[in-house]
């Protein structure tokens, strides 16, 4: 508020000092009020900690972002270098074992929040009008999140790695029709050869997270915009009186003005 | 248009149309025109996406126009609607430069984009296949029993090229050197199959081939077939599929005899074989991935195959 309405009573010099670049900030690019409306949105008072499994899943991407941009410090996507660089990483450098451990597992916890979270909405019944279009986002990034770990699995380049994922695209290859340009484009080849590890890298660290931040943006515009609903039992929202009827079929949720 | 009798159900939105589809169609056959470097196959697909693109594009354009057209007669329009056609400026020098920067734009586009995607599809599928793998003398594989042999499918790429062949010498047929060379990937999804048998590791041999790689060979013994570790397929001594989930026999090399040496060629995937050794009778076709069907009705799902 400090920020915007300019007070008549002197402010004490520490609140000054840290209004000062805000304001600055505020006057330039409105990002201030901006991020203010973002954070400070209303939620249905009867809200609860299941509600916090999105903000959680969100969490656990960002730890992937952070430890995958460091991992890639030391990884090399090389096939006579990849394990060895892994195993560098793991033993030798200091607090290696810790953050690659971090991704590795986090990638896991990544999984399971995002079933939790589409569980969560999905019994909630978050996902009805006006909110059909989140669901369908959020089933995209379900996809592109275990496009992430498929991509990811065959980094390490150990036996596990590699068998898994000769399994994997040839169960792409399968597919009927366009199933075996699939498994050949994602092999980089007929067989998997040089370019393979490195086509996978490229695609786990670039294309696909390129595609989850987007997908995230679209997702948490949507949130911010039809806001978060109340639980099935609420009570605040059982006895509210349905919006009126717009001309135009719809509910009133995308009338103008305040919400 | 397809609907436009009665008032429908949504009020927004255009009636439903097949145009799209076709549209969809000719864009499908374009790509797996260039993929498969047929050029009339993408010719004829441009074709289908030019015309169902113009077709689509009239109607969505020309809808909204014909239903009103259809509702409003020209005589019910009230009199104040009805402009002097001389004050209406049809195609202004606006829409004109807007248009022309959309299209510029796009041709821009498409000729910094269309190279790019080239780049990242194309290499995949062109200049594919490897050379012929010498893999030894044949007085190395005796005669009976299965060879182990792996070797370097491709020297150029060094290691993560290592390929396995069981190998038997059927002795000789009509004169002429019979051997059975099966790849040792699993056709339901690609995993190493095993010796049922005995591997005699302690005999293993190196080959070495002049300048090239290195070759091992570790001779089995009373090889009953082979199993796949995965998923449990198994394989009786010609490849034939005894138990489990693949979809056909184990795929074949095709082999020359150069000096008296044991050359790989062309892998190639195999039906079914009947007979035995240097009698069997192989089914054979072009070599496809693990888990596509090569005979029976299932193998019409997979019309197209890519360039190996």
């Amino acid at each position: 508020m400090a920020t915007t309405a300019p007070r008549k009573r002197k402010q004490p010099k520490l609140v000054t000092l840290v209004n000062y670049p805000l304001d600055w900030l505020e006057e330039r690019s409105g990002i201030v009020g901006g991020v203010k409306y973002f954070l400070f949105r209303n939620v249905p008072r009867d809200s609860s900690w299941w509600h916090t499994l999105g903000s959680a899943t969100l969490t656990a991407f960002l730890v992937q972002v952070g430890t995958g941009v460091i991992l890639a410090f030391y990884y090399k996507p090389d096939p006579d270098k990849a394990y060895q660089s892994i195993q560098q990483i793991t033993n030798d450098l200091t607090l290696g074992w810790l953050v690659r451990g971090m991704h590795r597992w986090g990638a896991s916890v990544f999984i399971i929040l995002m079933f939790f979270h589409m569980a969560r909405v999905f019994l909630f019944g978050a996902y009805k009008y006006p909110r059909e279009l989140n669901w369908i986002v959020g089933a995209a990034l379900l996809i592109t999140g275990m496009l992430e770990g498929f991509t990811g699995y065959l980094l390490p380049w150990d036996q596990t790695a590699y068998w898994a994922t000769v399994v994997g695209v040839n169960i792409n290859a399968s597919a009927p029709f366009l199933g075996p340009f699939l498994a050949q484009f994602l092999r980089g080849g007929a067989e998997i050869g040089t370019n393979t590890l490195s086509i996978w890298y490229s695609l786990h660290m670039l294309l696909i997270p390129g595609a989850l931040f987007a997908l995230i943006g679209l997702h948490l515009y949507l949130v911010t915009r039809l806001g978060v609903s109340s639980p099935p039992w609420s009570k605040v929202a059982a006895g509210r009186e349905r919006p009126p009827e717009q001309p135009n079929g719809r509910a009133g949720l995308t009338r103008g003005g305040r919400r | 248009m397809v609907e436009t009798k009665g008032p429908t159900g949504s009020p927004h939105g255009p009636a439903p149309s097949l145009w799209p589809l076709g549209f969809a169609i000719g864009l499908t056959v374009v790509l797996v025109g260039l993929v498969i470097g047929s050029w009339s196959a993408a010719a004829v697909g441009a074709v289908l996406m030019v015309a169902f693109g113009f077709i689509w594009v009239r109607d969505v354009v020309s809808g909204g126009e014909a239903e009103a057209a259809s509702a409003v007669t020209p005589a019910a329009v009230p009199a104040e609607y009805v402009v002097d056609d001389e004050e209406l400026e049809t195609y202004g020098r606006g829409t004109f430069l807007g248009l022309t920067t959309l299209g510029l734009g796009g041709v821009i586009t498409g000729l910094v984009a269309l190279p790019v995607t080239g780049f990242a599809v194309l290499p995949a599928f062109v200049g594919q296949g490897t050379d012929d793998i010498d893999i030894g003398p044949i007085d190395d594989y005796p005669e009976g029993e299965f060879v182990v042999a792996t070797f370097l499918s491709d020297p150029e790429q060094g290691e993560v090229s290592r390929r396995t062949a069981y190998v038997r010498n059927n002795g000789a047929k009509d004169g002429r050197p019979s051997f059975t060379i099966l790849s040792n990937r699993c056709v339901h999804l690609g995993c190493p199959v095993q010796v049922n048998g005995l591997s005699l590791e302690d005999q293993k041999k190196v080959a070495k081939v002049e300048g090239g790689p290195s070759v091992e060979l570790t001779p089995t013994q009373a090889a009953s077939g082979f199993g796949c570790p995965c998923h449990g397929g198994q394989y009786d001594t010609e490849g034939n599929r005894t138990a489990g989930p693949p979809v056909r026999a184990l795929d074949r090399y095709r082999f020359v005899i150069r000096d008296g040496r044991l050359v790989l060629a062309d892998p190639y995937s195999v039906g079914r074989v009947d007979g035995k050794g240097a009698d069997a009778v192989i089914r054979a076709y072009d070599w496809v991935n693990p888990s596509v069907h090569v005979d029976g009705p299932e193998s019409i799902l997979y019309p197209l195959e890519p360039p190996h």
